[in-house]
């Protein structure tokens, strides 16, 4: 609106004034901007570092390290969450390869009848209200005794993240040239051979992309774990919850923290990962 | 290695992933579905519906609320952001907000939780700072802990997801009908509301749509941001569960967050169906 003005200002001394007003505008109006996206975090690492905050001080009283001492002890609870996030994050790409490298060559490269309809059922689970279901996973797993068991949220993990493993496979064993795979069966190598040497190191990039996504969604999944790993198992988002409800902002900010680390990295690198070829294909 | 050979071999190789899917989300659809609709004789009844709005029909108002505050605020930020990002002058300014838009992007909704549990109490930063500001005087702050909570929590992680896609459809028009309208005497907003947001609809209600339907999923959320009266459904069905092993009401529940989605789905195929891009 300001350019508006400046536009139709004619004295040349009304339109400087207009545009330095209008440079300050924007300058506030940015300003706040960063003030609402920032502020939120700049609070998270403020209470990682408070020793001692309380009303009236409008900063910490006292700041140190202690508290991530505590968590980085190595003994302590917080190294054993992340010990387990980790865990059933890895666990969770294995096996969502497992499932997807086949699913993905499938819908990627052979001739399936209804292939939309099943590229639809498997953005399903990240489509439905997931609390709803969760909760009858975890009455289902109760019969079994799966829950509380890393295999159990494992499992949870896995579908949750099968579509973008199944989409992203897909994407990228459909934008490999075929020309290459010819070329290995005409010197002689056998189908078997041809998938291993040309045609997956080819999907590698995609299916990597896919690794990461996987690999996040799973660290920094709460619902399914809270419903299917309690109360044995402790990952970092239910840490973070209990401190946080405990009142106990210092150690749920720092796990806040590193939960952002990875998160942070991704976003990132991600544009490395996923060229457009592969992108443009995804979903398709 | 074709597409020629028969699809045995296809559907053989996607049948394990199919089954997980089948067995850890079709059938708890199913279990959720015959729990919500049937009575403890083992016959079909409407009984736990019936309970779910005695007891939760202020909290199903409330969720309505929330999720449709929060996609409208939503909407409305990212198109302002997405508007300047692509009608702006081009400049440090717009460069510093394409960057900063950004930040919460893939930051998870429990640590978007805990920062606003923080920030937006009392005598959180938020507070603190407008009264070092000199703009309001120490002790008038008030908490936003509670619906308000919500809202900025979901618009804070939902705009740079929203934002992307939007600014990403924009940024691949034809910049020819840009330049056309602004040749012709059209300001930056008109450009904008006439010329640019009509041709990315398609994009804003698919973006919208999927915010939607994550914000009436997440759990954590409401949990951590806002007090336990009045509350979304998500968290009604997490104690409805774990204080009374109450199955019945809490898949009414359920239910009930299924049918909001499907209204979701619905308005967005009609929308799509209407202009034609569904085809």
């Amino acid at each position: 609106m300001t350019t508006g003005a400046n536009a139709i200002a004619g004295p040349r001394v009304r339109s400087l004034a207009a545009s330095t007003a209008g440079a300050a505008l924007r300058g506030l109006a940015l300003g706040v901007f960063a003030f609402a996206i920032l502020g939120p975090l700049a609070n998270l690492v403020l209470w990682s570092v408070a020793e001692r905050w309380y009303t009236p001080f409008k900063l910490p009283v006292v700041y140190g390290f202690r508290y991530w001492e505590a968590v980085f002890r190595p003994t302590g609870d917080a190294m054993a969450s992340l010990g387990t996030s980790i865990e059933i994050a890895l666990l969770t790409v294995v096996f969502a390869f497992a499932l997807s490298i086949p699913a993905g060559y499938a819908l990627g490269r052979l001739r399936l009848p209804g292939r939309v309809l099943l590229l639809i059922l498997f953005m399903l689970p990240q489509a439905f209200p997931s609390v709803a279901i969760y909760m009858n996973v975890a009455r289902i797993f109760y019969t079994f005794g799966w829950t509380g068991t890393v295999a159990g949220v494992v499992a949870v993990h896995t579908v949750h993240g099968l579509v973008y493993s199944v989409w992203i496979a897909a994407a990228a064993f459909a934008a490999i040239d075929r020309d290459l795979e010819l070329a290995a069966r005409n010197l002689g190598a056998s189908a078997w051979r041809t998938f291993l040497t040309v045609t997956l190191p080819l999907a590698t990039p995609g299916l990597m992309a896919s690794a990461v996504f996987i690999f996040l969604e799973s660290l920094d999944e709460f619902t399914g774990t809270f419903f299917v790993g309690v109360p044995q198992v402790s990952t970092l988002p239910l840490l973070l919850y209990n401190a946080s409800m405990g009142g106990n902002y210092q150690i749920a900010s720092i796990t806040a923290l590193i939960l952002l680390v990875p998160s942070i990295l991704f976003m990132l690198v991600i544009e490395r990962f996923l060229n457009p070829q592969v992108l443009s294909r995804i979903g398709r | 290695m074709d597409r020629e050979r028969p699809s045995l071999a296809g559907f053989l190789l996607v049948a394990p992933a199919l089954a997980m899917v089948g067995a850890l989300f079709l059938y708890p659809l199913g279990y959720s579905l015959s729990a919500a609709f049937t009575g403890p004789d083992g016959r079909p009844t409407l009984a736990h519906f019936g309970k779910a709005f005695e007891l939760y029909s202020g909290d199903i108002l409330f969720t309505i609320f929330i999720v449709v505050v929060s996609t409208a605020a939503t909407a409305a930020v990212a198109i302002a952001i997405a508007g300047i990002l692509v009608l702006g002058r081009p400049g440090r300014a717009v460069a510093l907000l394409g960057w900063l838009y950004r930040f919460p992007l893939f930051i998870p909704f429990i640590v978007a939780g805990q920062c606003m549990r923080t920030f937006l109490a009392k005598n959180g930063l938020m507070n603190n700072s407008l009264v070092a500001l000199g703009l309001i005087d120490p002790g008038q702050g008030a908490s936003l802990l509670d619906w308000r909570g919500i809202v900025i929590t979901f618009v804070w992680k939902q705009v740079p997801f929203v934002t992307l896609l939007l600014a990403g459809a924009m940024a691949a028009l034809d910049r020819a009908t840009i330049d056309a309208a602004r040749n012709l005497g059209a300001g930056r907003v008109r450009t904008l509301f006439d010329v640019v947001l009509p041709q990315v609809m398609p994009n804003l209600t698919v973006a919208l749509t999927l915010s939607f339907v994550t914000m009436l999923s997440v759990l954590s959320v409401p949990m951590m941001v806002a007090g336990s009266q009045p509350t979304m459904l998500t968290v009604d069905m997490a104690f409805r569960i774990n204080a009374y092993g109450d199955y019945a009401t809490a898949n009414a529940l359920g239910v009930l967050s299924y049918a909001m989605t499907a209204a979701a789905a619905f308005l967005y195929l009609r929308h799509g169906l209407r202009t034609g891009v569904l085809r």
